[in-house]
């Protein structure tokens, strides 16, 4: 059989088999992404939509003070949420990870997703507002006497979203910790590490894989939020989210919310490639040098451990 | 001599309701090789832990250096781990993982290179210094670990199994440096195994353990030679092993001379021994393989101190430069026996299979392990 045939018909058996994936990703990914990033550089219709000519305008607009204000605003909120959301997660991970009862902690992380995310918002509003369950605890037990300004502010919106996406975080945290030899963390103790310097010398540059992934996959959907600024943000707590909302809803600027929405799109894939070239460049390190010059055998070792003598 | 003495004074750990440590005491001496030998479960690397900080003992004490250091936390203990599984840092090269323990205590950035690429030359890594951990083969991969583990200049060097990953041939190799690095460098070595051959080849003295309990600590000789315990006499080397029966002790010059009634052989047989015995004690009565002689032909001279019998070849096992024989007596009693093959054989070994042999010992070769009453 010739084998240069079998390769040809192998590789026409891949594009057979990936042709699902492949139609489906040009349909209903490649082709809308072209459609925005047509969109983006057309003219506003008058009740929506777009017009010719070819135009700038979009990015233009997006030069307004008011606008970066919200751009920068949203790197800051998904900035701050990511931060901690890694924070608070990196410790649950752990403790799942060194837990007896795995399965139950992996259970009570997944649970929350059985329930639609705008009725957990809308629990979180029951929670928060000023005649809340939190306010009315307060004031029963004494420690206030007027309800606090709980919601409808920043502070609300970043605790709400870090609620939403923890999951995400503790996820890809738990499974890369879950693979972590804990006999380490004990070698580094031994070598005279105290026990903070073996979690930030030993433990964490080990998992560094695990914390890039929850990094992205908390990022990225913050940074498009929108529904948590709406529901339980003010009016000083919009993101870029909220604007393509209002772009394509309200001011009906379509090529504007075009243009906005590339800027997510580019932000995220930057923090993707960022991802993907530092474990690509980590495991080419790794696979650098092949395992060629094995020497186990003793060979003429007393003659190298007399010469080495004793370092004092 | 350098390194620290280490006391194990009654120490005993256990998990729920399994004794890991049942009243240990041990003394190690200041620069000794030292192993913990027994089977896996017997406590061993428990106590080990225990030294090293990563366990705490529910009663007892530790000391090092006459201090007590139960108290201290891993990481200020002057004790270094070598690990089972190496336990080297797989984000970090063979150089790093030896600086490790420097960089820590923020040495000198020059002062630490030099002393790391000496350690490095003394577990003769030179060569592989900007390697990750996992393009090492398993021996290179216990050297770093021990350069890593010896740089902090410990006074102890706990072993934890250093060699069980290895293949045998290598586990022989890097024995034999551990061996001269110990000579070297002058410290105590504590060290981990339940290979019974690794423990008799280097240590100085040995320490059997069983079940959370320390049975015999002696030097190899005396662990082999004269074994406290049947399990002692039964885990080092191969025996044969008979319950017996005080008959007779009467002394002779320094020693005494036992009569023991052994009901497996059949008979009575004679032992020297160097404590007395009350009459009608029960003992157990063990001779090692190698020391009864096996003939085809009866033995001309008998005299009252050599124990004979005849028997029937079962098995005959050939190994090169010994042969183990499985010989079956009249009462079916099985005796495992040695023989070194020490000259050159025609026609190979001259007992086969079936051969009806004599095998015999004198008086001085076996051994009586004095039962305890349990």
């Amino acid at each position: 059989m010739n084998v240069k045939q079998t390769t040809v018909r192998e590789r026409r058996l891949g594009i057979t088999y990936s042709s699902p994936m492949g139609i489906w990703l040009t349909v209903f990914f490649m082709v809308p992404l072209l459609i925005i990033i047509a969109y983006s550089f057309l003219t506003k219709g008058l009740y929506g939509g777009v017009e010719f000519p070819i135009t700038f305008d979009a990015y233009l607009q997006m030069a307004n003070p008011n606008f970066m204000r919200v751009l920068l605003r949203t790197v800051w909120v998904t900035t701050l949420a990511t931060a901690l959301t890694i924070a608070l997660a990196l410790p649950c991970g752990y403790a799942m990870a060194r837990s007896k009862h795995q399965t139950l902690w992996l259970g009570m992380v997944i649970v929350p997703f059985w329930t639609n995310s705008l009725i957990r918002i809308y629990a979180w509003i029951a929670i928060l507002s000023s005649e809340g369950f939190l306010n009315e605890m307060l004031k029963t037990l004494g420690f206030i006497k007027e309800s606090l300004p709980l919601i409808y502010n920043q502070g609300a919106v970043t605790a709400v979203l870090i609620y939403m996406y923890i999951p995400f975080a503790i996820l890809p945290l738990f499974t890369t910790i879950d693979k972590f030899d804990f006999g380490l963390l004990e070698a580094a103790r031994d070598l005279g590490a105290t026990k903070p310097q073996a979690i930030f010398k030993v433990l964490m540059p080990n998992i560094r894989s695990g914390i890039i992934t929850s990094v992205i996959f908390t990022f990225i959907p913050i940074f498009g939020a929108y529904t948590v600024p709406l529901l339980v943000g003010g009016k000083d707590s919009y993101m870029i989210g909220n604007i393509i909302v209002d772009q394509v809803t309200k001011t009906r600027n379509w090529p504007l919310a075009s243009a906005f929405s590339l800027i997510i799109t580019l932000i995220s894939t930057l923090g993707v490639l960022w991802m993907m070239t530092s474990t690509a460049r980590e495991r080419a390190r790794i696979k650098q040098q092949p395992l060629k010059d094995r020497e186990d055998t003793l060979g003429p070792s007393h003659n190298g451990l007399t010469s080495a003598g004793r370092v004092s | 001599m350098k390194g620290f003495d280490v006391t194990v004074k009654d120490v005993s750990r256990a998990y729920g309701s399994f004794k890991a440590l049942d009243d240990v005491s041990i003394e190690i001496h200041k620069g000794e090789f030292f192993s913990l030998l027994g089977p896996s479960g017997c406590g061993k690397t428990t106590l080990l832990r225990i030294i090293a900080g990563f366990d705490s003992p529910d009663v007892g004490t530790v000391l090092l250096d006459g201090k007590d250091i139960l108290p201290l936390p891993p990481d200020r203990r002057q004790v270094n781990t070598v690990f089972q599984n190496y336990a080297l840092f797989p984000h970090l090269s063979v150089y790093e993982n030896v600086a490790f323990p420097l960089r820590l205590k923020k040495i000198q950035p020059t002062k630490l290179d030099t002393k790391v690429r000496e350690y490095l030359h003394l577990v003769q890594l030179d060569a592989h210094i900007d390697k990750k951990p996992s393009m090492l083969s398993g021996g290179q991969k216990q050297r770093v670990a021990i350069a890593r583990a010896l740089i902090n200049e410990p006074n102890v060097l706990l072993l934890d199994e250093p060699l069980s990953a290895l293949d045998a041939k290598l586990r022989q190799n890097l024995l034999v440096e551990l061996d001269h690095l110990h000579d070297q460098i002058g410290i105590t070595f504590i060290y981990v195994t339940h290979d019974q051959s690794e423990a008799l080849s280097v240590s100085d003295r040995i320490a059997v353990m069983n079940q959370g309990k320390v049975l015999q600590v002696g030097t190899p000789y005396e662990i082999y030679e004269s074994p406290a315990t049947d399990f002692v006499a039964r885990f080092i080397g191969e025996t044969n092993l008979f319950p017996a029966t005080v008959l007779s002790c009467n002394p002779y010059k320094e020693e005494y001379i036992v009569s023991l009634d052994i009901p497996e052989l059949g008979t009575s047989i004679m032992v020297t021994d160097y404590d007395p015995l009350q009459v009608g004690q029960k003992v157990s009565f063990t001779i090692r393989p190698e020391k009864i002689k096996i003939t085809t032909d009866e033995p001309r001279r008998v005299g009252k101190d050599i124990n004979l019998f005849s028997g029937i070849v079962e098995e005959p096992i050939y190994s090169g430069f010994q042969s183990k024989y499985y010989v079956s007596l009249s009462n079916g009693t099985v005796l495992k026996i040695i023989q070194q093959h020490n000259n050159y054989m025609d026609d190979g070994p001259d007992i086969a299979w079936k051969d009806n042999v004599f095998v015999s010992w004198s008086a001085e070769d076996g051994y009586i392990v004095e039962v305890v009453d349990s």
